[in-house]
């Protein structure tokens, strides 16, 4: 308990000093440089009337932006202005969806591969080349098949989750210990019965594992591919705010969508631990 | 001859060309308590997977009850030298798994009854809840023991069941399969490497050579008279002869019968001793 104190302070301790230097290092120096044509500077923006970048913002800044952004996440003023919470729920939605699908499809066929040599043999070469394509890779050909962003956006999801709970079933499967097998065996019980009652316990520890990394993977994935798709999500609500020039919009957004990532990751680090089991 | 009840029929295992075993020849009949002694490495696990059809013997064949055996089946249970407990699953889930096998029609309750009871036989009424991690190593081969004994087989087949164990615990749990056995009359084979738990245990003991191309090279009738004690059993007439016998052989014999068969061997004829009939009592006979 006195450790994580001590931790917590430390913790403390670091934040205000990184974000007191940054609020002091953003802090702007007072307007030099040739003064511009007044009205040509109203047409640029505030910064520009100083001759200046659009200023880094400051922490305090930030703070401020993030009351207002989180104070009303659900908003929806038309298509290009929604709440943060908004573009949070439809990324949420894209990678349930797509880590749904990816695990209906490599945990059956993870079984499978785990529990037939000859099955692995064939499918591990096309397993081995596709894995470390980017997912982003497959967007023009997920764009140019099924001809809609948002089912696209999905796909890239599905594909990106599907390697690591693929890999993890099939490994978990095939490495069930042999004498738990000769016990189901010795008893008589049906290749269902032994694939529900005793490989799937044995293996639901090194299948939760790679669901974990999957969901990892699709979070991270998803801000790119709704970068690239546009429309809706917290991706798109990025790459919109720097359109905008919103830097304080995007710091915000950084927070929330690792606050979200983390979250997606204890949720299935309980479920992991639900189904863990010690010799 | 008759047909032993269960006829193990030259059966023989080979690595590539090499035979760990070959011509094995033995029968047990129901009721009687058989142990399968041998060093390490003569295939007496195998031989025991042979039995509960886990494997496939390379020639040969085993007859139960007039019936080719050609897999497991519910008739025949195993305990497990390493015990394999379903980690996940608590005491009474690992015996209930085994009873839900053998009476699938039976409700959920009188599943658990079952299982309860037969937790109860080996003394493990208090750990039903836990899991075999937080047991002992000998209550998990108490469990085994339970899940074995709970589908009611007509032969139980146990793999060195307790060379896992402290001397304290394995004492104890031999007495514990001593009274089960006797209790149900249950026809039994062991593989061991311990003596005394083949003399404690055993109606016959097999004298298996070292490998490669083992052979049951002699066939130990073990006259001590029943109910056996552990702590008295030494002082039983013709036990020292027995004993002597037996360790003689794995200390000297079994190496040196190893390999060669004499002139003349049969596989179907391994000659029987009866090393503890003292000459009193072959007199009499």
């Amino acid at each position: 308990m006195a450790l994580r104190l001590r931790s917590a302070l430390l913790l403390l301790l670091i934040l205000a000093a990184a974000l007191g230097a940054w609020q002091i290092a953003a802090t702007p120096a007072a307007p030099t440089g040739p003064a511009l044509d007044p009205e040509y500077a109203k047409l640029l923006g505030t910064a520009a009337q100083g001759g200046q970048q659009t200023p880094m913002p400051r922490p305090s800044d930030i703070a401020a932006r993030a009351w207002q952004l989180l104070r009303d996440p659900f908003y929806v003023h038309g298509a290009n202005d929604q709440g943060i919470g908004i573009q949070l729920g439809w990324s949420l939605l894209r990678v349930l969806t797509g880590f749904g699908l990816a695990a209906l499809v490599a945990i059956p066929l993870g079984f499978l591969i785990g529990m037939s040599p000859v099955l692995h043999g064939a499918l591990d070469p096309i397993i081995q080349v596709l894995r470390p394509v980017s997912p982003l890779a497959w967007m023009p050909l997920a764009l140019y098949t099924i001809r809609d962003s948002g089912a696209s956006a999905i796909f890239v999801i599905f594909i990106c989750a599907i390697w690591p709970m693929l890999l993890n079933t099939s490994f978990g499967v095939a490495s069930v210990r042999r004498e738990w097998l000769n016990v189901a065996r010795t008893l008589e019980a049906g290749p269902w019965r032994t694939a529900l009652a005793v490989i799937l316990p044995a293996a639901a520890p090194t299948i939760m594992t790679g669901a974990r990394i999957s969901i990892g993977i699709a979070w991270l994935v998803i801000v790119a591919a709704e970068m690239l798709v546009g429309g809706t999500g917290i991706g798109y609500f990025v790459w919109n705010q720097w359109n905008n020039l919103a830097i304080a919009d995007i710091v915000v957004a950084i927070l929330v969508i690792g606050l979200v990532g983390m979250a997606l990751d204890q949720l299935l680090g309980r479920a992991a631990r639900a189904v863990a089991w010690r010799e | 001859m008759p047909r032993p009840w269960l006829s193990v029929e030259g059966i023989a295992r080979r690595y590539g060309a090499r035979p760990v075993f070959r011509d094995l020849w033995f029968g047990v009949e129901r009721g009687e308590f058989v142990a399968l002694i041998g060093h390490s490495g003569c295939g007496k696990t195998t031989i025991l997977n042979i039995l509960a059809g886990l494997e496939a013997p390379d020639a040969g064949t085993v007859v139960m009850d007039g019936r080719q055996v050609s897999g497991p089946a519910l008739d025949r249970a195993v305990i497990f030298q390493s015990h394999a407990l379903l980690p996940w699953l608590s005491a009474l889930g690992n015996v209930a798994f085994a009873v839900r096998s053998r009476h699938r029609d039976w409700p959920r309750s009188r599943v658990q009854d079952h299982a309860r009871r037969v937790l109860d036989m080996v003394g493990l009424t208090e750990a039903a809840g836990r899991r075999p991690a937080e047991l002992s190593g000998g209550m998990k081969q108490r469990v085994g023991i339970a899940r074995a004994l709970a589908i009611e087989p007509s032969l139980l087949l146990m793999d060195e069941p307790f060379s896992a164990l402290d001397a304290l615990t394995r004492g104890t749990l031999q007495d514990e399969v001593l009274r089960l056995v006797s209790d149900a009359g249950q026809t039994a084979l062991v593989i061991t490497h311990d003596v005394d738990e083949a003399i404690l245990l055993a109606d016959r003991i097999l004298l298996m050579t070292n490998g490669p191309d083992a052979r049951v090279a002699e066939i130990v009738v073990n006259t001590l008279p029943r109910p056996r004690d552990r702590q008295t059993i030494h002082r039983t007439p013709g036990h020292h002869a027995l004993r002597s016998h037996i360790v003689d052989f794995l200390v000297a014999r079994s190496r040196t019968l190893a390999g060669s068969r004499p002139e003349g061997w049969d596989g179907r004829r391994v000659p029987e001793v009866r090393p503890a009939v003292t000459p009193i009592e072959e007199t009499i006979s």
